[in-house]
């Protein structure tokens, strides 16, 4: 299954573990994880299920490049990260 | 006065001592943005609003007085819902602007106003919301466009003991429910509008109320913060009468009435929009005390030289006796006053930047 690990920045607000969920697209796979823990999903997508502006998702070195629908491919053995860009001050 | 004073900021919830004997103790988030806050007065429940950023906006509940807190789903639009043009993207809540709590029988109804311009409502103490499609779908509010930021935003929700919502946008005027939000009358007449062309100043439909504040024991006055001056209304928000001279300038975000009389009111004002800093660099509170014919400008215990601070539309407070006020800067400084705003002393200087300040009941 792929294997998907978050940016530590998330550990500040939830506890998310890296996780092994099913799935063949990135979408399929983030909704595994939000199935498990669902406070998870307004900080990853917005309203409307789109990545947020300031979300990066990588699959394995790739960025996605499907960031409304998430419909970018997952293999079984992928790896699928999720960073925050970086801003602030 | 018993009960504690909270502060929302830019990096975290502080309880801000109004005695000055301690320094400011972050209750929670820090480093975050606390975007609004609110005490219950139903159940003293706490609720913050975050604004993570990169992570969207976060509500937050406490039910010890800000020790521990638990989130809750924000608000959210319907997955789905239709965008507003053709080509553009489906709304998504940017910002939690204000939160309010329901009626004298709605102990678990809270009120959320939002950016874009939407108002959510929970009648579970935030487990969960709903659209207020009642709004949402006024064919006006293709209108409504952003004030300061990309979209509309409401940011004044207020519900006397009657039922009646009078709930203020920018830029979209004054909105008035007498029937639990069930149905929206457009109000803010005389309203006046001087960024708009001219035959467009008096349409009630795009105004840029700042900040509407409803007198609790005579809801039929409501004052107005507007971009263009200071308003008053004597008829529930339907229409408003301007006041034209009010210290040193009628421009400003924030504005309090007293709890029981309609003709005290208080702002807190800037040069005017372009430069949002206090008049020659003096920072006053003005008050009215007979409905707007005059004002006061106050100043004890405030700077006098060299100021910068502004007060944003959440940051000014009047407590339930009328005399307990509070407000806090864009420069992180905190004033208190006892005496209705006849004289202030400094809480803190060194808070990050202010939105909201509010009084809250200690256990």
């Amino acid at each position: 299954m792929p294997r998907v690990t978050f940016t530590a920045n998330l550990q500040r607000h939830l506890d998310v573990p890296s996780l092994e969920v099913e799935g063949a697209r990135v979408g399929e796979v983030l909704a595994g994880v939000f199935a498990q823990k669902p406070l998870l999903r307004s900080y990853i997508v917005d309203d409307q299920g789109r990545l947020r502006r300031h979300v990066n998702v990588f699959v394995n070195s790739q960025m996605i490049a499907d960031r409304d629908g998430l419909s970018d491919a997952v293999r079984p053995d992928d790896e699928v990260f999720v960073f925050q860009a970086l801003s602030g001050g | 006065m018993g009960g504690f004073l909270m502060a929302a900021t830019r990096k975290g919830l502080f309880d801000v001592d109004c005695d000055g004997a301690a320094q400011p103790r972050c209750i929670g988030f820090l480093g975050d943005p606390v975007s609004a806050v609110l005490q219950n007065g139903h159940d003293g429940a706490l609720y913050a609003a975050l604004n993570l950023g990169h992570f969207g906006v976060k509500l937050h509940r406490s039910d010890d007085f800000g020790q521990t807190w638990t989130e809750l789903p924000a608000p959210a639009f319907p997955v789905g819902i239709a965008a507003d043009k053709e080509g553009e993207k489906a709304p998504s809540v940017s910002l939690i602007w204000t939160l309010a709590g329901g009626g004298p029988e709605q102990p678990k109804r809270l009120w959320a106003g939002t950016i874009p311009g939407a108002l959510f409502r929970s009648d579970d103490r935030g487990e969960t919301w709903h659209l207020v499609e009642s709004l949402w779908n006024q064919p006006s509010r293709t209108e409504w466009f952003g004030g300061g930021y990309d979209d509309p935003g409401i940011h004044s929700i207020n519900v006397d003991d009657n039922g009646r919502i009078v709930i203020g946008i920018s830029c979209g005027g004054v909105w008035i429910s007498e029937d639990d939000g069930a149905s929206w009358t457009l109000g803010g007449k005389g309203l006046a509008a001087t960024y708009m062309p001219p035959d467009r100043q008096d349409d009630p439909t795009i105004q840029d109320p700042h900040r509407l504040a409803v007198c609790q024991d005579a809801p039929d006055t409501v004052w107005c913060q507007h971009h263009c001056g200071i308003f008053r209304s004597d008829d529930g928000g339907r229409s408003f009468v301007e006041i034209k001279q009010a210290g040193p300038s009628t421009f400003g975000f924030a504005v309090a009435v007293h709890p029981k009389d309609p003709k005290t009111a208080w702002f807190v004002p800037a040069v005017k929009d372009e430069c949002r800093v206090p008049v020659e660099g003096r920072f006053v509170v003005t008050r009215t005390r007979d409905g707007g014919k005059t004002f006061d400008s106050l100043s004890a215990g405030l700077p006098q030289e060299d100021a910068y601070d502004l007060v944003y539309r959440h940051a000014l407070t009047v407590g339930a006796d009328g005399k307990h006020l509070a407000m806090g800067s864009t420069t992180g400084a905190v004033w208190f006053s006892k005496d209705g705003a006849q004289s202030w002393r400094m809480l803190t200087a060194h808070l990050p930047p202010v939105a909201q300040v509010c009084f809250a009941d200690a256990p």
